[in-house]
């Protein structure tokens, strides 16, 4: 039975703290005795680093340290979520622009700016690898010593590492085959909370402050680097002001850890918005897709040659191109796959995670031949995806996760809310894309919920509420399972010293894994509620129901939770602590991802556009996005998420990519050069429906959501754009210029006099 | 550096600080005021989240110098709320669903608080004109348009 809470848009936890500026941001913490930290770099991505002079730098009143890479254990420490192999300082050669060659701790923030500008650094620019192709060039240097990875049979070239997924095979006689190469470009998070890195040396260890998506990871990371057992290293992860993946990966946390100890002091670390530019963006892509149709349109083949560009540090890069990859051919049933991908080392800012999670980059390859491929065969963009989409439980990758929505609905639900068939006025166009990510694997959520003896609630949680609005979501939960309103219930989060174990905040899983750990906590919470009101009224346990709030113990009155722990407890009191964990469908070492996606985030993009052939200007006239999310918890932060998600993707779709010169520094290095979507950017209309039908593994048949809205924008828009002016872009962003020169390109202007 | 001594009046107080001839507005409020509601993001006002009001304009804070502020009147957002409570348009902005992971939303507020009271019946046009300069990653911008148009309503 769906209880009050649930499926109601309640208000956003912590909402009022937003709007009147109470809340506390990571860089709002103020630091009794603390350091204020800046780092050096050098006016180029890769150079060997000859000597340091640090006297002057050391000289300015107020610095206490200058560190370089020789004032370190040697060899330099390294650490990585999934390979050990970026040093906490440079150590050497400098591998992309912005790596920190030394780092001054000062009294105050001016003091620190005026010491680093001191550190002289004498250097020797060497070439540096920048593009899949280069990556790619066996006379190309190589980003990564091979000594890094002694067992790696490739460690002498620049592919981190290479997959090949696949099953069935090729066609014969296919009716049509398309061969296209498509460009994904490195864009950068943006959140508009720069990061920040506090370390706080204390008796019983370290304390890291910092706005992370996933303190449990980094707490494993400090810790690795350090040497230390975990318990002696505390994370303090505050809300943070935006994450998308830019949070979740180790960064400067080591660097600020061992300035910490060292000193014996806190070390703050804040970095500009151009240092986080530098410090994280999305892998970019060229991907080679062939694909082979019947004449009725359906899929009889997918290839794809996907080569991401990672940076020069693996990250969690390797995880992104892999799981991107695996399941790159989209949600159709693919009688034969083969997909081969490639994470490439560069010397750039080292990728991370990123809202989809390499998933945009493959669908923008994918959905765009299918959209060419149904001009070709003369099949409307919907249909030709309805013929080739799995139905409810129909396998589409071989021995995995089967479709678990009813995905054409949201196609129709799309196609309807797009008034798809009507006519258009001139030099407006519709697009449609469909976008498919494979959602958490093997992970853990622990949660613990505590019901205090005046019958309110405290749920302790490591998800972070980084904007999706996760605290209202777990206590909406919490409030139907032990019909508490949710106003009466606390939510703590981010602090590995009072909450347990979470895997991570990413992937879309917290509704889902941590939402069944609170719901099964809320579970265990009841069973004892049980055995107290057994021993407290004297009855058999099997003669009591425990519901949402109440107890019925036989055929007598229901009770209060409230009245079962007075008669229990009397005037001593006490609580009542319920322990949940989620693990999903475990570890499987003979899977590709290490476990079986828990569900499939699905999404359907339907956009109408105008464009202006004088300028290649375009106007998103129309946005609907149909998510097949299982059960929405709260309808408003869900659709909130798409509509943010849509969004952001016009950026990558639009105005959005690092530039590089030759030497590999960014380019457009700030908020003035590199452009997001304002307020005037977004379309004319935006739509938003949730396909509902209870059918997901999280609670009450929830689905993860939040990623879908960025999967398949830019497909969707590159398919509308042609469907106006008969081109295709097949490189991101679709600037006014691009779009300009393809239509130049397309029908040259007749010559002038 | 030559410390200064500056003057003027935040959010209904009047305040006196030292500080240094290169220090802008921004770090005044948030390191010596402690006003750390106003916050930082690009620092070359390109992304509004540091927005103030001085003499009734909306200004980027990290644009203005501390010294600039002497004898100005500043409201921030910590200036907005009455009696304790969040304004129409604070509560707006939670009502409407506009506020994700909130870093923008202090800033985007005194600019749409200064919309308001320069244009009290805005257009959902006027208000896009009004926050083009106000940058959020989180959400799609039309939940932040919603909220300014019911304060709109509710003031008027």
């Amino acid at each position: 039975m769906t209880t009050p809470t649930i499926g109601q848009s309640f208000e956003r936890m912590g909402g009022r703290e937003r709007v009147t500026g109470t809340q506390r941001y990571a860089a709002d913490l103020s630091f009794d005795r603390v350091l204020h930290l800046k780092l050096v770099h050098l006016p180029t991505a890769r150079a060997t680093i000859r000597r340091i002079h640090t006297r002057r730098a050391e000289e300015t009143p107020g610095v206490a340290c200058v560190l370089t890479a020789d004032d370190l254990p040697q060899p330099v420490p390294r650490f990585g979520p999934a390979f050990a192999d970026r040093p906490i300082l440079a150590t050497g050669e400098t591998k992309f622009f912005g790596e920190p060659v030394a780092a001054v701790a000062a009294e105050t923030k001016d003091a620190a700016e005026a010491a680093a500008a001191l550190v002289d650094v004498e250097f020797d620019e060497l070439p540096a690898v920048l593009s899949v192709e280069q990556s790619l060039d066996p006379k190309s240097p190589l980003v990564q010593d091979p000594s890094l990875r002694p067992a790696d049979a490739g460690a002498d070239t620049n592919v981190l590492r290479q997959w090949t997924f696949g099953w069935g095979e090729p066609p014969v006689s296919p009716h049509l085959v398309l061969e296209r190469e498509y460009r994904f470009p490195m864009v950068t998070h943006f959140a508009i909370e720069p990061h920040v890195f506090v370390a706080v040396p204390t008796d019983t260890g370290i304390t890291i402050v910092t706005p992370t998506q996933h303190p449990f990871v980094l707490q494993r990371v400090v810790a690795a680097a350090l040497g230390w057992p975990l318990a002696k290293v505390r994370i303090v992860a505050p809300d943070p002001g935006g994450g998308f993946g830019g949070k979740g990966w180790p960064k400067f946390e080591p660097l600020v850890a061992v300035l910490a100890l060292r000193l014996g002091r806190p070390v703050r670390l804040v970095l500009t918005l151009e240092e986080t530019f530098q410090a994280a963006r999305r892998t970019s892509a060229r991907i080679r897709a062939r694909t082979a149709f019947d004449r009725d349109g359906h899929i009889l083949s997918q290839s794809l040659f996907t080569d991401f560009l990672i940076g020069a540090y693996a990250d969690i890069g390797v995880r992104v191109v892999s799981k991107a990859s695996y399941a790159a051919c989209g949600p159709y049933r693919t009688p034969h796959a083969q997909v081969v991908a490639r994470a490439l080392l560069s010397h750039t800012t080292p990728s991370t995670a990123f809202r989809g999670f390499g998933t945009p980059q493959a669908s923008w390859a994918v959905e765009s031949q299918l959209t060419e491929a149904g001009r070709a065969l003369g099949i409307d963009a919907i249909e030709i995806r309805r013929r080739n989409l799995p139905r409810k439980g129909e396998a589409f990758i071989p021995n995995d996760t089967p479709a678990d929505g009813d995905w054409v609905a949201a196609l129709d639900a799309a196609e309807k809310a797009l008034s798809w068939k009507a006519p258009l006025p001139a030099h407006r166009g519709r697009g449609v894309a469909l976008g498919l990510k494979s959602s958490s694997t093997a992970s853990a959520s622990l949660a613990i919920v505590r019901l205090h003896h005046d019958g309110s609630v405290t749920i302790l949680s490591a998800t972070s509420d980084m904007g999706q609005g996760a605290r209202t979501v777990l206590a909406q939960i919490a409030g139907a399972e032990l019909g508490v309103t949710p106003d009466r219930i606390t939510v703590v989060m981010g602090d590995t010293a009072l909450v347990p174990f979470d895997s991570s905040t990413s992937a879309s899983r917290s509704t889902v894994f941590m939402g069944n750990a609170v719901t099964k906590a809320c579970a265990h919470i009841k069973r004892q509620i049980r055995t107290l009101a057994a021993a407290a009224f004297s009855a058999d346990e099997s003669s009591i129901e425990v519901a949402a709030g109440s107890v019925t113990i036989g055929d007598r009155d229901a009770v209060s939770y409230l009245d079962v722990l007075h008669a229990a407890w009397g005037p001593p009191r006490g609580e009542v602590i319920g322990v949940g964990e989620e693990r999903g469908g475990g570890f499987r070492a003979d899977h590709p991802l290490g476990g079986r996606p828990e569900f499939w985030e699905f999404m359907c993009t339907a956009v109408e556009v105008e464009v202006d052939r004088e300028t290649g200007m375009v106007d998103v006239t129309r946005l609907v996005l149909a998510s097949d999310v299982g059960k929405a918890l709260n309808p408003a932060q869900v659709e909130a998420q798409d509509e943010g998600a849509a969004v952001m993707g016009l950026g990558h779709s639009f105005m959005e990519e690092l530039l590089l010169d030759s030497r590999g520094r960014i380019r457009n290095l700030g908020a003035l050069d590199y452009r997001i979507p304002t307020i005037q950017d977004i379309p004319r209309e935006l739509h938003s429906i949730l396909i509902e039908n209870e059918d997901g593994p999280g609670p009450y048949g929830a689905k993860g959501a939040g990623e879908g809205g960025i999967l398949g924008i830019g497909a969707a828009i590159g398919a509308a754009v042609s469907d106006v002016t008969g081109v295709y872009v097949r490189e991101l962003p679709m600037t006014p210029e691009r779009i300009w020169r393809a239509l130049q390109q397309a029908a040259p202007p007749p010559p002038s006099e | 550096m030559t410390p200064l001594k500056v003057s003027f009046r935040v959010n209904e107080r009047d305040v006196e600080v030292a500080t240094v001839a290169h220090r802008t507005l921004l770090d005044l409020l948030r390191d010596e005021l402690r006003l750390t509601g106003t916050k930082e993001c690009c620092a070359e006002g390109e992304c509004g989240a540091c927005t103030v009001l001085m003499n009734g304009e909306a200004v980027c804070s990290c644009l203005i110098l501390a010294v600039e502020a002497e004898g100005q009147n500043i409201v921030t957002i910590e200036g907005l709320e009455r009696g304790g409570e969040p304004n129409a348009l604070q509560r707006a902005f939670v009502a409407a669903g506009a506020v994700q992971c909130g870093f923008c939303i202090p800033g985007m507020i005194m600019s749409a608080h200064h919309l308001l009271l320069t244009n009290p019946s805005p257009t959902r046009a006027q208000i896009q004109e009004g926050l083009a300069g106000n940058l959020c990653r989180c959400g799609g911008y039309s939940r932040i348009i919603d909220a300014v148009e019911r304060a709109a309503k509710v003031e008027r």
